[in-house]
C-alpha cells in the first residue's frame, strides 16, 4: 500500500524518472519475492532489471527460447538466446534473465537466473528509440554462452511441472498494481494540468449541477475524474488485500487494466481539451500522453489482463481461454 | 388498493390491450387511438393523492434526536462490520429467495406484491434513518449500511427495491434534517406496523433537468407556503401518504417540503416508464397545495438540499452495483454452459473479455459508491464523491445492462431471463435525482 501510494507521488511528477531510479525494478521484485537467504545477502542492494521478453516471445511469455544448460564440470549455468526491452538493462547491476531448462517440458522449465550486468557472456546490442519515458533506458541484449553460477537460479531448481507457471507469476500479482499506480500518478498529474488550464478558460466542474446542464468541457473533465478515482481505488484495494495476505491476483490484474486503459484515455483526452497548448510541447500533457501509453503494454498488455481476470472469473484453464 | 384504483387499472390495461393489436392497424385507427391512450393515461387516471392518514404528534420532544455519527474509521475500509455484515446477510438472502421469483411478475403487474413489502418493512431496511429514540432500530446513522443493504436488494430486483426502499427516504430526511415537531409529527407512523408508504420527490419530467434549477414553486402564504409544479417518476405515488417535494422557494433556491397526499389539490397520475416498473412509478402534480409553515424541511438551507441531492445519487448508485453484480453473477455459468461452434461461448475472447470488463467495472463502481457513502458518514465532503459514482455508475452501469442482454443473444431480448429488465432499469441511474437516501 506504501509503495502504491509513494509511486503514485513519484509518477505525478515523472514515470520515466521513476523507472530509472535504482532497485525499483521489476528485478528486485523477483528477487524479493523468491530468494533464499543467502541470494538475499548476496544481492540485496544491488539494482536488478527483469529480462523476460524476447524478439519472438512478448506476451506468450511460456514460449521464450533463451536456454539454461548446467555444466556438470564447473557447476554453472551456460546461457544462450536474446532479450529485448530489458527496462534499465544499460544501468542496473543485474539482470533477472529467464530462460528454460528444457525447452520441450514448456513452462513448468522456465527458470530465472541472476546475471551480474558485468558478466562478458551477455553483450549489449543496443538502446531502444521510444514514443515516451524516454529517461527510462530500454536495452537489448544478446546472451553466448553466458556463464553463471549455480546458485545464481532463483527458486526451486527442480522442474516442477505440476507447481508449473504459478510461482514465477505471482510475483505479477504484487507488481501490477504497482504498475497501476504508475498510471494513476500520471493520470493525476494530466488532470490537475488540465482543470488548471480550463479554470483560466472559464470552465469549472460542478459537482452539484448534472454533467448535461454544463459545458462539455466539464462534463468531459467529471467524467475522466471517476474513471482515474475508480482506477485509484482499485489499486489501493489490490495492495491493500496483499498487504493483508488476502489473494488479490483477480483484483491486481483488474487494477492494472482499469488504470492502463482510463489513465491513456485520460491523457490524450486532456490534450484535446487543452487544444495546440496540450499539444505542443509548452505544457507537459503531450509528453504524459507518451509516456502513460507503455503503462497499458509492459508487464501484460491490457488484453493479457482481461484474459487473465477472465480466466478466473470464468474458471477457465489456459487451454480452453486461449 | 381501492375499488376505483382497481377499475382504474383494469381500465389502463384494457386500453393497452387495444393499443397493442394489429387490428387497429388494419382499420387504420391506430393514429386516434393512440391519442385517446395518451389523454386517456395522462388525464382520464388522474386521481386525488392517496386519502392517507392523518399524521398525529404522540409526543413532543424539546429538541430533535439524531442518531449518532457512525465511529469513524481511521481509514476508508471497504470490509463491513459485524452487524452491517449481519443485516446484509439477511438481505441478501431475502433478495434472493423473496425478491428474485417474484421479480418478473412484479415487473410485468408494475406492482410489487403487498406481502413483500411486509415482509421487508419486517427486516427493518426501512426505517434506518429513524434514530432510536422515536422506535428506530440502528443506534447510527450510517450510509454505508444502507449502501450494503440496497446493492443486497437490487441483486434481487432494482425496481422492487426502488419499491421497498423509496419510503425509507422519508423518516431518513427526518431523522437527518427534520426539527422536534416534524420528528414528533411524522416519525412514529414509520415504526409501527403498517407503516405508511411515502416518497422523496425531486426530479421534474424535462430534458436537462436541474435539481438546482426547479419549476415547482413554493410562494410565502401568510405562515405558510402555496406549492405548485409536476414531480416525475415518484415510486408508489398513488400509495404514497407523505412526500417531500423539492421546490423553489419564493425565488431564494430551492428547499424541501412536507406535504401530505390528502392535502387539497395533490395529484397523482401513472407514469409508467421503460423500468423500475415494480416501482410503480407515478407523477405527483401539485395545485395551489397549502402547506403550514411546519411543512419546510431543514429549515431551506441550501446546504441541507444539496446533502438530499448527493445522498440520493449515491443511493441509485448501490442499486446499479447490485444490479451489475447480478448480471455478473447470472452471465458466468450462462456463457460456460451455452455452447456454438462446437465448445462454451465463454472460451471466445470477445465473450470472455466482456465478462472481464463487467467484473472491472462492477467493482470500479462499488468503491467508488462506497467511498462516497464512506465519506458522507465520516463528516467529510462528500459531494465530488457522490457525483463521480454517479457518472461511473451511470455510464457503466447502462453498459453493463447492455452487454448482459448482448450476451445471452436473443434470449438476453426475452423476458424469461432477467437481462433485459437490467437493461430498463439501469437507465434509471443516469436520470433519476431523488427517491432514494442513503
Ligand atoms: C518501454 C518498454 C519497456 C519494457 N520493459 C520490459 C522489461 O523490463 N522486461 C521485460 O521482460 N519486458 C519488457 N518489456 C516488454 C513488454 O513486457 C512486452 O512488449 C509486452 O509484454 C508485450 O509483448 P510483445 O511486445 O511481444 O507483444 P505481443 O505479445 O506480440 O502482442 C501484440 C498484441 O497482441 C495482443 N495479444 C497477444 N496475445 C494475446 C492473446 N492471447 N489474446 C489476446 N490478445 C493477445 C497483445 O495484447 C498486443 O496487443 C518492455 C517493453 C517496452 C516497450
Amino acid at each position: 500500500m506504501a509503495t502504491v501510494l509513494s509511486i503514485e507521488e513519484m509518477c505525478w511528477g515523472d514515470v520515466g524518472l521513476l523507472l530509472t531510479m535504482p532497485r525499483q525494478g521489476l528485478g528486485n521484485s523477483a528477487i524479493a519475492s523468491v530468494a533464499t537467504e543467502e541470494q538475499l545477502k548476496k544481492y540485496g542492494g544491488k539494482w536488478a532489471a527483469m529480462a523476460i521478453t524476447e524478439p519472438e516471445s512478448g506476451s506468450d511469455s511460456a514460449s521464450i527460447r533463451t536456454t539454461a544448460v548446467l555444466d556438470e564440470k564447473t557447476g554453472e549455468y551456460v546461457l544462450n538466446g536474446e532479450k529485448i526491452y530489458v527496462t534499465s538493462g544499460e544501468r542496473a547491476d543485474l539482470v533477472v534473465v529467464w530462460a528454460s531448462l528444457d525447452r520441450d517440458i514448456g513452462r513448468a522449465a522456465i527458470k530465472s537466473f541472476i546475471v551480474e550486468r558485468s558478466n562478458p557472456g551477455m553483450k549489449l546490442d543496443r538502446l531502444e528509440h521510444k514514443l515516451g519515458i524516454r529517461a527510462s533506458d530500454t536495452a537489448a541484449f544478446r546472451l553466448e554462452d553466458c556463464r553463471v553460477p549455480k546458485d545464481a537460479l532463483l527458486g526451486n531448481p527442480e522442474i516442477d511441472t505440476k507447481a508449473g507457471f504459478g510461482g514465477v507469476m505471482k510475483t505479477f500479482d504484487n507488481t501490477r498494481p504497482l504498475v497501476a499506480a504508475m498510471a494513476i500518478g500520471v493520470g493525476r498529474a494530466c488532470l490537475d494540468e488540465t482543470r488548471k488550464l480550463l479554470k483560466k478558460a472559464g470552465v469549472e466542474v460542478d459537482h452539484v449541477a448534472p454533467a448535461y446542464t454544463q459545458h462539455a468541457a466539464a462534463a468531459r473533465l467529471q467524467q475522466m475524474e471517476a474513471d482515474w478515482e475508480a482506477a485509484r481505488l482499485m489499486a489501493l484495494h489490490a495492495a491493500w488485500m496483499a498487504d493483508n495476505k488476502q489473494p488479490n491476483s483477480v483484483q491486481a490484474s483488474m487494477s492494472k487494466a482499469k488504470a492502463g486503459r482510463v489513465c491513456t484515455e485520460i491523457a490524450l483526452g486532456c490534450v484535446e481539451l487543452a487544444g495546440t497548448l496540450g499539444y505542443g510541447e509548452v505544457e507537459l500533457l503531450e509528453k504524459w500522453s507518451r509516456d502513460v501509453k507503455i503503462l497499458d503494454i509492459f508487464e501484460g498488455t491490457q488484453q493479457i489482463q482481461l484474459l487473465i481476470i477472465a480466466r478466473q472469473l470464468l474458471g477457465k484453464s489456459s487451454a480452453e481461454l486461449k | 388498493m381501492t375499488t376505483a384504483d382497481k377499475s382504474m387499472g383494469l381500465a389502463l390495461r384494457a386500453v393497452r390491450t387495444l393499443a397493442e393489436s394489429d387490428l387497429l392497424d388494419r382499420v387504420g385507427l391506430r393514429k386516434q387511438v393512440e391519442k385517446a391512450l395518451y389523454n386517456g393515461t395522462r388525464d382520464g387516471f388522474r386521481v386525488a393523492g392517496a386519502a392517507g392518514r392523518t399524521f398525529a404528534a404522540a409526543q413532543k420532544l424539546g429538541r430533535p434526536a439524531r442518531q449518532k455519527k457512525t465511529k469513524p474509521r481511521e481509514l476508508f475500509d471497504v470490509t463491513p462490520d459485524e452487524d452491517q455484515q449481519m443485516l446484509v446477510e439477511v438481505t441478501k438472502q431475502f433478495a434472493a429467495e423473496a425478491v428474485r421469483p417474484v421479480a418478473q411478475e412484479a415487473d410485468h403487474h408494475s406492482e410489487t406484491p403487498k406481502e413483500l413489502l411486509e415482509q421487508a418493512a419486517e427486516l427493518g431496511v426501512t426505517i434506518l434513518g429513524v434514530p432510536e429514540s422515536l422506535g428506530g432500530v440502528v443506534a447510527e446513522r450510517s450510509a454505508v449500511t444502507s449502501v450494503l443493504i440496497a446493492e443486497a436488494l437490487a441483486h434481487g430486483d432494482i425496481g422492487i427495491a426502488v419499491s421497498i426502499l423509496a419510503p425509507g427516504a422519508v423518516p431518513t430526511a427526518l431523522g437527518l434534517w427534520g426539527d422536534a415537531e416534524q420528528q414528533a409529527k411524522y416519525l412514529p407512523a414509520f415504526t409501527e406496523d403498517n407503516a405508511p408508504a411515502a416518497a422523496l420527490a425531486i426530479v421534474e419530467p424535462r430534458p436537462l433537468f436541474n435539481p438546482l434549477k426547479l419549476d415547482t414553486t413554493a410562494k410565502k402564504d401568510g405562515t405558510g407556503f402555496v406549492l405548485n409544479g409536476v414531480k416525475s417518476m415518484v415510486p408508489r405515488a398513488k400509495d404514497d401518504e407523505l412526500f417531500i417535494v423539492a421546490a423553489e422557494l419564493d425565488g431564494s433556491g430551492p428547499a424541501l417540503f412536507l406535504v401530505e397526499s390528502k392535502t387539497e389539490g395533490v395529484f397523482t397520475e401513472p407514469e409508467p416508464a421503460m423500468g423500475l416498473r415494480a416501482a410503480e412509478t407515478g407523477r405527483l402534480i401539485l395545485e395551489n397545495v397549502k402547506v403550514p409553515a411546519l411543512a419546510l424541511l431543514g429549515g431551506g438551507d441550501l446546504a441541507v438540499y444539496e446533502e438530499c441531492i448527493h445522498r440520493s445519487r449515491i443511493a441509485w448508485c448501490a442499486l446499479a452495483t447490485g444490479a451489475a453484480q447480478a448480471a455478473l453473477d447470472y452471465l458466468i455459468p450462462y456463457v460456460n454452459t451455452r455452447e456454438a461452434f462446437g465448445e462454451p461461448i465463454s472460451h471466445r475472447q470477445s465473450v470472455a473479455f466482456m465478462i472481464s470488463d463487467i467484473g472491472i467495472e462492477t467493482d470500479a463502481m462499488r468503491l467508488l459508491t462506497y467511498r462516497a457513502a464512506s465519506r458522507a458518514d465520516m463528516g467529510r465532503t462528500f459531494a465530488r464523491e457522490a457525483a463521480l459514482a454517479r457518472r461511473l455508475c451511470a455510464d457503466k452501469g447502462m453498459k453493463i445492462g447492455s452487454d448482459s442482454v448482448q450476451l445471452l443473444g436473443g434470449h438476453g431480448y426475452i423476458k424469461e431471463h432477467p437481462a433485459e429488465r437490467w437493461y430498463r432499469d439501469l437507465r434509471a441511474v443516469g436520470v433519476m435525482e431523488g427517491a432514494l437516501l442513503v
